[in-house]
């Protein structure tokens, strides 16, 4: 047990010495505050709309409120309170795609290493034909075919970045698979599942963390920018990217409406990768002195 | 080597065959019968329907369908549009010079600004350059483009006028024929002076918006390839016989270190590409991107499995030649 708790000590000493993943991780612990008690922090209802109050710049301006702190978009919508439900729906798409993803990514990795042969061929030239796509053309391939929703986005987003944990799980296995704790496991009668899943898979996970985190932020990028192109949530969800999509007429007359929801994505997605730098620095043996 | 080239080669076969199927069945799975899709409102006899799924061969089975459809696509018959009625292949050669115009373009802008950066920032290692260019490298990596493409309009061509919003040439000029590169044509095609500097003008910004990723990567990878090298001994050698600092560095390590930058900008063409989709939508940009985009929007299906797969194809061969170059200069990667 007191190997553990050095390990765990070890562990958030590396991390902490990193400001920047620090950072990171402040910003998502009050983004998923945020998220989660949204209905009492947002002022209003994010689909209300204020007929007498269109297009209300920020508090701080000439003809703003504080009622409206962050103005209101052109059907007079509250953009703080948007902004508010926009971080649920990311942090939901970054949940579910990640979710996604991993648990067929570790299936297929796993899988592929431990069956070897024509499986493991087939398994892996699959993920080069998704990788030949470029990832948004891919995900915008099956919006088209499945239509446009904030769900088919998520599954499309998942859908390209399923090769990423293959890959990865594949690649981890294969060496764990040649190491001498597994051949002995393997002696000790361990069947094939006890094998891949208890002895091999825990110890692919450091790498898998870090990917898992660093796919939030690919995931909130991804379908914000089907968003954006009209492929992904479709109004009036307050998701961020779809809420830049139709901002763009409103350019020259209300900065807020297109500057707000485009760096609350950038914020997000930044401490994502921040979080994620530093995770993979303080989980990496080799670094750590 | 020829072993290698073959090998590498061979892998590429299964999945092209593997990309030409899934856009076979991209245009099966959409919702609508192809033809009722056509007929639209008009509505169709039984007769005529049943003739017509004969011509298009809709009544043979899938995998008969399949076959027919990889050898037209083997013999350069992507089918037509069936907005413009013109085939798909001459859209997309048409469009085709003015995404890789852009491409190259953020290309040359990543590494210009992207390799001086991450060099200075290796050898000043932990200096507060180091640290800016760090956070400034992850905040561009995290960068949603549709928005970084808007604020840059918003500031410099909203704000500032200086550049224009969107194309890739002021309405004025006409330019006739050429290579479809505007940067070319504007020189040898045309008797305006002012042609070529507002091709320049309107490339500006989508350059600086598709390139600001790669930017980021090169950037990092340049510093800590640098850093690596800088650790060597040959580099101490180098130094100990008295060359100065930056023989050592512009020269000796960065030569090495440029081995897998080199290798990320190959593997960046993907990632180009599926920027360009977003880059050339913000700008109006009339190339490759901009199409796909309008494709789905139409409900143009041939278009889109036409143009899915040329980008896939295009993407596979670039990997291709990427490997290939690699293999080329690293004999150890060739077994």
């Amino acid at each position: 047990m007191s190997v553990e708790v050095s390990e765990t000590r070890l562990f958030w000493n590396g991390f902490a010495e990193n400001r920047g993943a620090v950072g990171g991780l402040a910003v998502l612990a009050i983004l998923i505050f945020l998220a989660l008690f949204a209905d009492i922090l947002a002022p209003h209802s994010p689909i209300d709309q204020f007929r007498d109050a269109l297009l209300r710049p920020p508090f701080w301006q000439d003809g703003g409120s504080l009622a409206y702190p962050l103005g209101t978009d052109d059907i007079g919508r509250d953009m703080l309170s948007r902004l508010i439900y926009g971080a649920r729906l990311s942090l939901l798409i970054g949940t579910v795609v990640v979710t996604l993803s991993l648990a067929l990514g570790v299936t297929l990795g796993l899988l592929a290493a431990s069956i070897g042969g024509s499986v493991d061929v087939a398994i892996m030239r699959l993920m080069d034909i998704i990788l030949a796509f470029p990832s948004l053309l891919l995900a915008i391939v099956v919006v088209a075919i499945l239509g446009p929703s904030l769900f088919n986005a998520m599954l499309a987003v998942s859908v390209v970045t399923l090769p990423n944990y293959t890959r990865l799980v594949r690649a981890s296995a294969l060496s764990e698979l040649a190491r001498d704790y597994v051949t002995a496991s393997r002696c000790a009668g361990a069947g094939p599942w006890r094998l891949m899943l208890a002895t091999v898979l825990p110890n692919c996970l450091a790498p898998l963390i870090v990917q898992a985190t660093l796919g939030f932020s690919n995931a909130i990028l991804e379908a914000a920018a089907l968003g954006f192109l009209g492929m992904g949530a479709q109004p009036p969800t307050p998701e961020w990217g779809t809420m830049l999509s139709g901002a763009l007429q409103y350019l020259q007359r209300a900065w807020w409406m297109v500057s707000l929801p485009g760096l609350a994505i950038l914020v997000t997605v930044l401490a994502f990768n921040l979080f994620g730098d530093g995770l993979r620095d303080a989980l990496d043996p080799k670094l750590r002195r | 080597m020829i072993r290698f080239v073959l090998r590498r080669v061979s892998l590429v076969v299964p999945t092209f065959l593997g990309v030409t199927l899934l856009a076979f069945m991209l245009i099966r799975l959409v919702p609508g019968d192809p033809i009722e899709v056509r007929v639209g409102e008009r509505g169709i006899a039984p007769e005529r329907l049943a003739a017509l799924r004969h011509d298009l061969g809709l009544d043979q089975p899938l995998w008969r369908q399949f076959l027919h459809y990889e050898g037209r696509v083997l013999s350069g018959d992507l089918g037509q549009s069936v907005v413009t009625k013109e085939p798909v292949w001459q859209e997309f050669a048409t469009l085709f010079p003015a995404t890789v115009e852009l491409s190259l373009s953020a290309m040359l802008f990543a590494l210009v600004v992207g390799l001086p950066l991450g060099m200075v920032a290796a050898v000043k290692r932990g200096s507060a350059f180091d640290y800016g260019l760090m956070g400034a490298s992850v905040t561009g990596a995290s960068m949603p483009i549709p928005w970084w493409g808007l604020m840059l309009i918003l500031i410099f061509s909203v704000q500032l006028g200086w550049t224009p919003v969107s194309g890739r040439i002021g309405d004025q000029y006409f330019i006739d024929g050429g290579t479809g590169f505007l940067l070319i044509d504007s020189l040898f095609y045309s008797d305006d002076p002012g042609a070529f500097a507002s091709v320049v003008a309107h490339l500006v910004l989508p350059t600086i918006v598709l390139g600001t990723i790669p930017l980021a990567t090169i950037a990092r990878m340049t510093r800590s390839a640098m850093l690596e090298v800088l650790g060597e001994d040959y580099i101490r050698t180098a130094r100990a016989k008295g060359l100065s600092g930056f023989r050592v560095v512009a020269i000796h390590a960065l030569r090495n270190a440029l081995i897998p930058v080199v290798t990320v900008i190959g593997l960046q063409t993907g990632a180009l590409l599926g920027g360009a989709i977003l880059t050339e939508t913000i700008f109006s940009w009339p190339g490759v991107g901009h199409w796909l985009v309008e494709s789905v929007q139409r409900r143009d299906y041939p278009v889109l499995q036409g143009g899915v797969l040329l980008v896939a194809t295009l993407v596979i061969l670039v990997n291709l030649l990427v490997d290939l170059t690699y293999g080329f200069l690293n004999p150890r990667i060739r077994r």
